[in-house]
């Protein structure tokens, strides 16, 4: 694989679970809730699914991964929609949740030595044709499912987003939750729907981590992807497609170091690590009065 | 004597969740969501190292001195990044803080890899800071040392501050109503919301030159398990009020001292600590919900 391969394959390595988490975020964030829990979703998601993967199917795996995922959404729907609690604590709270509930449970029931243990994962597989296309084929078209899957993904919920009754309900909640009221919107039900599914990708994205990518467990694996990801929202100016675009120039900004090696630049190799944050700052700054965030956003439930 | 020592562990890990947690009341109480105490830390945790490593063999506790204030001087100057943004482009502090977070680890980790390392250049860490320039131990035969007291005299300070004195009424008014604040006060809300948040990191950042003068002794990697996140918990519970921090941070730095005992003896898993955190503010943040009040109710409590 020449250097070129490889910075774009490791970019969309690092974007695959950091879209995921993005989209449902931005679903959630369009019906006027700032889940900042989502990093518990995601690390809840990746013990979810390294559990249900250990019974020997990936794609029961994955569906476990969801679904721990949307446990750590419903508490936080719990607190803020029903409790109408304040939605950046409690997020800071569920994140804090999801890492400890998480490191405990490890510890607990696989014991000290736990970081042995693997489970199946899921392969690459190469679309044919597709993948011979020179430079970005391999990059884009041999890689595990799971980054498939994103490809239909996006586009889906673009088109739920704004073409479709629902999704018009949706952003009206997120603009002015009274005035959707008004129009007969179920407003409540609908923020809790768009929390639950946001936590259902925020899990898909754990389990990406585990099942398509490390192929093991490790405390706080997750990494501040949660965080990350709300930051991809913003700078995707809260609609699916911008926000795919942003997850690949954060993985893109993550797998410079791909490109630097080869070109036998010697920085210190923290400088790479930090690259794709210095950068998330500078793009929020460059979008600065270019992008509007929905206008309850963060909120009380009306 | 044993027992002694366990206390005196619980307040020497409360010294820092009590200065972060300062930080974050001084923030949330003037409507600053700065969830970045942890890098204001770790920068102040650096910046006090560099200065006394810079300082040599001869540094006593004038160096300690000068390290002090030069790290809450870095601890403001990391948030000030932060306060540009949001006072120049409209970020949102809460995403900003924790990028800065982020940089602040890596930066550390360079640090310590990098020229702060240890002479021998084995180990990811600094060598260790000359006895006379580390803050003194105030309990003999424990490890308590200065800085747990400074961290309470800034609680009274701060209790005074927000009570009696014109700046700190505008800053709990601002954070009541940026727009009542502005329109009837006359308040500034730009330039008071970035003091606000220079005076957060400055507490963030002398929670970490406390830690390393006061308790490590040198830099390295992981020299904060997560207190400015913790910070966060320890500073609702309170109420944001500082008195009560001293009360919730003295509770959260035995809850942690206790989670680390039971680990070793009982093979317990420490992390459980953070379940009872997380636990706690949902806890918290239910109580003020039903007690009907909202955040911003709580940002205008006066005790």
């Amino acid at each position: 694989m020449s250097a070129l391969e490889s910075f774009l394959e490791g970019t969309v390595r690092t974007a695959t679970p950091l879209a995921y988490a993005a989209v449902g975020e931005t679903i959630a964030e369009r019906a006027g809730m700032i889940n900042i829990g989502l990093e518990g979703a995601i690390i809840a998601g990746a013990f979810g699914g390294f559990v249900a993967a250990g019974s020997g199917s990936v794609w029961l795996g994955f569906v476990g991964a969801g679904l721990a995922g949307m446990m750590m959404a419903a508490v936080f729907a719990l607190f803020t929609i029903r409790i109408r609690a304040d939605q950046i604590i409690t997020g800071t709270a569920i994140s804090m949740l999801g890492l400890g509930l998480t490191a405990t449970l490890y510890r607990q029931v696989y014991g000290a030595g736990g970081a042995a243990l693997s489970i199946p994962t899921m392969g690459i597989i190469e679309i044919p044709l597709l993948a011979r296309i020179p430079v970005v084929g391999q990059p884009l078209f041999a890689q595990p499912p799971a980054t498939y899957f994103l490809y239909l993904l996006v586009p889906a919920v673009w088109w739920w987003m704004y073409q479709t009754h629902a999704g018009l309900g949706l952003r009206a909640i997120g603009e002015d939750p009274r005035a959707a009221i008004a129009a007969g919107i179920p407003v409540h039900r609908t923020q809790t729907l768009a929390v639950l599914f946001g936590g259902f990708l925020g899990g898909i994205a754990g389990g990406v981590l585990v099942i398509a990518q490390a192929g093991s467990f490790a405390e706080g694996m997750s990494a501040g992807r949660g965080f990350i990801a709300i930051a991809i929202v913003v700078l995707g100016r809260w609609h699916p497609l911008g926000v795919a675009v942003a997850a690949i120039v954060f993985g893109a900004a993550s797998a410079t170091q791909y490109l630097f090696q080869a070109m036998g630049w010697a920085l210190p190799y923290q400088a790479f690590l930090a690259l794709p944050y210095v950068l998330t700052l500078f793009g929020l700054a460059g979008i600065a009065g270019k992008a509007t965030a929905p206008a309850s956003l963060g909120r009380w439930p009306a | 004597m044993a027992e002694l020592a366990l206390i005196a562990d619980a307040l020497v890990r409360a010294t820092p969740l009590i200065m972060a947690g300062l930080a974050v009341a001084m923030a949330f109480r003037g409507g600053v969501f700065n969830i970045g105490a942890e890098g204001q830390l770790l920068m102040g945790a650096a910046t006090a190292s560099a200065v006394i490593l810079a300082w040599g063999p001869t540094a006593g506790i004038a160096a300690a001195a000068v390290a002090l204030i030069t790290g809450s001087v870095a601890g403001a100057t990391w948030a000030a990044i932060a306060a540009e943004l949001k006072r120049r482009f409209r970020v949102l502090e809460i995403i900003s803080t924790i990028m800065l977070n982020f940089i602040a680890i890596h930066l550390v980790s360079y640090l310590v890899r990098g020229p702060l390392q240890e002479p021998t250049r084995i180990y990811p860490q600094t060598e260790s800071f000359p006895t006379a320039a580390t803050l003194p131990v105030i309990l003999p035969g424990t490890r308590l040392h200065l800085g747990f007291v400074l961290a309470v005299s800034l609680a009274v300070v701060l209790a005074w501050f927000f009570r009696s004195t014109a700046a700190g009424f505008r800053i709990r008014a601002m954070g009541a109503s940026p727009r009542a604040a502005w329109s009837v006060g006359g308040i500034d809300v730009d330039r008071t919301s970035f003091a606000v948040f220079l005076m957060s990191g400055a507490l963030a950042g002398l929670a970490g030159a406390f830690e390393v003068t006061g308790v490590t002794f040198a830099l390295y990697e992981n020299i904060s398990p997560g207190y400015g996140y913790t910070a966060i918990a320890v500073a609702l519970i309170a109420g944001l009020n500082p008195i009560g921090i001293v009360a919730s941070g003295v509770f959260f730095g035995a809850l942690e001292t206790s989670a680390i005992a039971l680990q070793r003896e009982l093979s317990i898993p420490a992390s459980i600590a953070s379940i009872i955190e997380s636990a706690l503010i949902l806890g918290a943040l239910t109580f003020a919900v039903v007690r009907g009040r909202s955040l911003a109710a709580m940002q205008t409590m006066v005790r």
